[in-house]
């Protein structure tokens, strides 16, 4: 008998049928994989285990009774938990309130269970922590406690290993492994191949909002499993040109910033040199100073006048002007958060090309001219690949991917001499995120300086010449790609590099 | 009786109007709710006690019936922010010019006419030391008031509950997916303010200065709310500001009768520009602001 089963699952959110006739099967201690593009409908259809949203149709079997989960108390009751993959902590609270939030027991008696299953599934942390103050991982750790205090049968972990360095993705691995073990079934969603390949023992892949596929991962390759899982074949990588590097058009020479609030990190003596026609990525967990790093480089974040030359850009120094003095310069950016900040949402595409664009000839006068607004627009959906109704579909309207792809094309149409990216692929699906690779190759190979954060090492490693880790506000040295293995870089990002060295 | 000991003995009774209200809206606005009808509820209040007191029903019956009448009031602003989901900001003006609005109407036979205040309740010993003796003799519901404060700071900080409205204000999406109730809890926060506005307006109607006058509160509402901005949403520090205000109030007065050569205008702006540059200095502390800060303060919530 499964554990958990749905039948004919459906979920609409106005016209987008996020889940379409569902059927899964999660049996008794076994790791089973969702697998699936972002969009594909993983997320709700977690949310509908979870009891935060309710299906349209099909039926929920738990244990083999039919049940209806109308919240997530209820789910909780019956042995469900779940980890969230932004997480649902409060982080003005301590790791003990938060945990109290759901768990009933005396404050005392939580922190002494909080320490003990630490100690059993290798998930310290400290629970008198204030939230804030503790890591990526810590708030990881945090989730999975609060779940197990619980005492899951079905543990639902969504997109867990997105948000950790490659050690720390082996040490949850153990966890789980250890959990299964004790009789707790897991849901493990993902869109990593390797990984799922490497942990779970069934996996069911969804893709637009509909199940098509149930196999056993082990027996499949990568391969196979991406095109179940994208429907077509995976794009190729652009092939790397070797060029020798061109003069610097970025240097930070041992910048130290510290923020007034709290909740942001310290930079301490970050250097770094980005010559024309290399790509430098930044690579390092999230949470380690890669925002105030962003916003100092893009101008968002102002230096004194006196400390102007922290920040150089093509051999000027720039630390005290903002970002349109910058731009002005050559340089151009994409930020991490495409809405609000990469384009205005309510905005048509047209207009947001005007953000950047302006430049261009788009104004005439102080008059804007409409025509050439809209021959601008046009090429980039073109030229990017952008699907969208037209020049006048509203920026909010885009998904993730096609959003990504227009400001991206935006940024590379304005011809910079210095190009920044901040999380180039998060959110898109992989042929998106493979053609921005390309494009941003392309733009190496035209003889640009690109500098990208990322997560994701194994982005860093197709497209970048050199690779520099950014951990709690420092830079590690730089590291040629060519001669560097991911494990490396992954000392680097928990830091077992710096404690290594004298 | 020295300027000194006038100041001591009254300031905890003139900062009662601004303490009670205040702590009201603490809590509403930790629930991640933006209540700016505070004004109107307090002067709602007000005449409710008033008339209750006036036709002798008592300074009990006229607190409870002030306390529901504007928690009634407070409901009706809860639904339009959290069920029909409409402006926070337009919502509690204008709620709050309703309740202006009603005192006048409720008010109008009642106008200049007065009810016994509250006698002084002495601590035997403490209430006869020289110059801070008057301290220690106060109305009842300044004792209660007082007891209030402690618990409330309390209930905050040690229990679950305090932790719940916390929890909503700093992430309701959040709280919710945990299974929180978020719209419900934040209907419970914000009829306790205006349960406490109802007391903060029936305390200035019937005890402070027990006479009636259209437009009584006179603004008291607003420096409440701009006490709980001040004290970065803290108990103690609405406490301190409350008393602070109520303190230099009192100082100004005593400066006028004592014949000091400044404008009574300016005399009278005192006590408003004191606890501006007080607590501004305080709240200027932006770690404190951060953490204690209601992160989904005035924004819509909806599933």
């Amino acid at each position: 008998m499964s554990l958990l089963s749905l039948r004919g699952l459906s979920k609409s959110y106005g016209t987008v049928r996020a889940n379409r006739g569902i059927d899964l099967d999660v049996a008794e201690g076994s790791i089973h994989a969702i697998l699936g593009e972002n969009g594909a409908g993983k997320s709700t259809l977690m949310k509908l285990i979870y009891g935060v949203e309710s299906p349209d149709e099909g039926e929920i079997f738990w244990q083999g009774d039919k049940v209806s989960l109308s919240s997530p108390a209820e789910a909780r009751s019956r042995g469900i938990g779940m980890v969230f993959q932004h997480f649902s902590l409060f982080e003005t609270l301590t790791v003990v309130e938060n945990i109290s939030l759901i768990v009933p027991g005396r404050k005392a008696e939580l922190t002494s269970r909080i320490r003990e299953l630490g100690r059993d599934y290798g998930l310290e942390v400290d629970p008198a922590a204030h939230v804030h103050a503790l890591s990526v991982g810590e708030r990881q750790r945090v989730e999975i406690i609060r779940c197990l205090m619980t005492d899951p049968k079905l543990l639902i972990l969504d997109e867990p290993t997105s948000v950790l360095p490659p050690q720390s993705v082996e040490k949850l691995f153990e966890t789980l492994l250890k959990l299964r073990d004790r009789g707790v079934s897991i849901l493990f969603i993902s869109h990593k191949l390797e990984e799922i390949r490497s942990i779970c023992d069934h996996a069911t892949i969804l893709r637009d909002g509909a199940v098509t596929g149930n196999v056993d991962p082990r027996e499949h390759d990568a391969h196979d499993l991406a095109q179940m899982m994208i429907g077509r074949d995976m794009p190729a990588p652009r092939p790397f040109e070797a060029r020798a590097p061109g003069p610097v058009m970025l240097e930070l020479a041992g910048l130290d910033c510290r923020p007034d609030d709290p909740f942001q990190i310290s930079l301490k003596s970050v250097s770094l040199q980005l010559h024309a026609g290399e790509i430098l990525g930044i690579a390092g967990v999230s949470g380690n100073g890669q925002g105030e790093l962003a916003r100092l480089i893009s101008g968002e974040t102002r230096r004194h006048p006196e400390a102007r030359a922290e920040v150089m850009m093509m051999g000027q120094p720039v630390g005290h002007l903002g970002a349109a003095a910058r731009r002005k310069l050559g340089f151009a950016f994409v930020p991490e958060e495409r809405l609000g900040r990469g384009a205005v949402p309510e905005m048509s595409l047209a207009d947001n090309t005007l953000l950047t664009a302006h430049r261009l000839g788009l104004v005439k006068r102080g008059l804007i001219d409409r025509r050439a607004e809209e021959a601008f627009t046009a090429r980039c959906i073109a030229d990017y690949d952008v699907r969208t109704p037209g020049p006048q579909a509203e920026a909010g309207a885009l998904s993730g991917g096609n959003l990504q792809k227009f400001i991206v094309g935006r940024e590379i149409e304005l011809g910079p001499r210095l190009l920044f990216v901040a999380q180039p692929t998060w959110g898109v699906d992989i042929g998106a995120a493979t053609a921005i690779r390309r494009k941003l190759v392309d733009l190496r190979n035209a003889g640009t300086a690109v500098l990208v954060i990322s997560e994701e090492i194994e982005e860093l490693f197709e497209i970048c010449d050199r690779i520099q880790v950014i951990r709690e506000g420092r830079l590690s040295p730089s590291l040629d790609v060519s001669e560097t293995r991911v494990e490396d870089v992954g000392r680097y990002m928990i830091g077992a590099e710096e404690r290594a060295r004298p | 009786m020295s300027a000194l000991s006038f100041i001591l003995a009254g300031m905890l009774a003139a900062a009662m109007p601004f303490l009670l209200a205040a702590l009201g809206e603490l809590v509403a606005e930790r629930s991640g709710v933006l209540n700016l009808g505070i004004e109107g509820m307090m002067a709602l209040g007000a005449v409710v006690a008033f008339i209750v007191v006036r036709h002798s029903g008592g300074h009990a019956m006229g607190f409870v019936a002030a306390g529901l009448a504007s928690a009634a009031l407070s409901l009706v602003f809860a639904w339009l922010a959290l069920a029909v989901r409409s402006n926070q900001v337009a919502a509690g003006l204008a709620i709050g010019i309703l309740g202006q609005g009603l005192s006048a109407l409720f008010g109008k036979g009642y106008e200049s006419l007065t009810v016994p205040g509250l006698p002084k309740l002495a601590i035997p010993g403490l209430s006869d030391l020289p110059v801070i003796g008057g301290l220690f003799a106060q109305d009842a519901v300044v004792w209660l008031g007082l007891l209030g404060t402690l618990a409330i700071w309390a209930a905050m900080r040690f229990t679950k509950l305090g932790l719940v409205i916390r929890a909503v204000g700093e992430n309701p999406h959040a709280a919710r997916a945990l299974g929180y109730h978020v719209i419900g809890i934040r209907y419970g926060a914000v009829a306790f303010g205006g349960l406490m506005a109802g007391f903060a307006g029936a305390y200035a109607a019937t005890v402070y200065t027990p006479l009636w006058a259209e437009g009584m509160i006179a603004g008291r509402g607003w420096i409440a709310l701009a006490l709980v901005v001040f004290a970065t949403w803290m108990t103690g520090r609405v406490f301190f500001g409350a008393v602070l205000f109520g303190a230099v109030s009192l100082s100004q007065l005593a400066a006028q009768a004592g014949g000091v050569a400044l404008s009574s205008q300016l005399l009278a702006s005192l006590p408003y520009i004191v606890t501006i540059l007080v607590l501004g200095v305080i709240s200027a502390n932006k770690r404190l602001l951060k953490i204690n800060g209601v992160a989904s303060l005035g924004e819509p919530f909806g599933p």
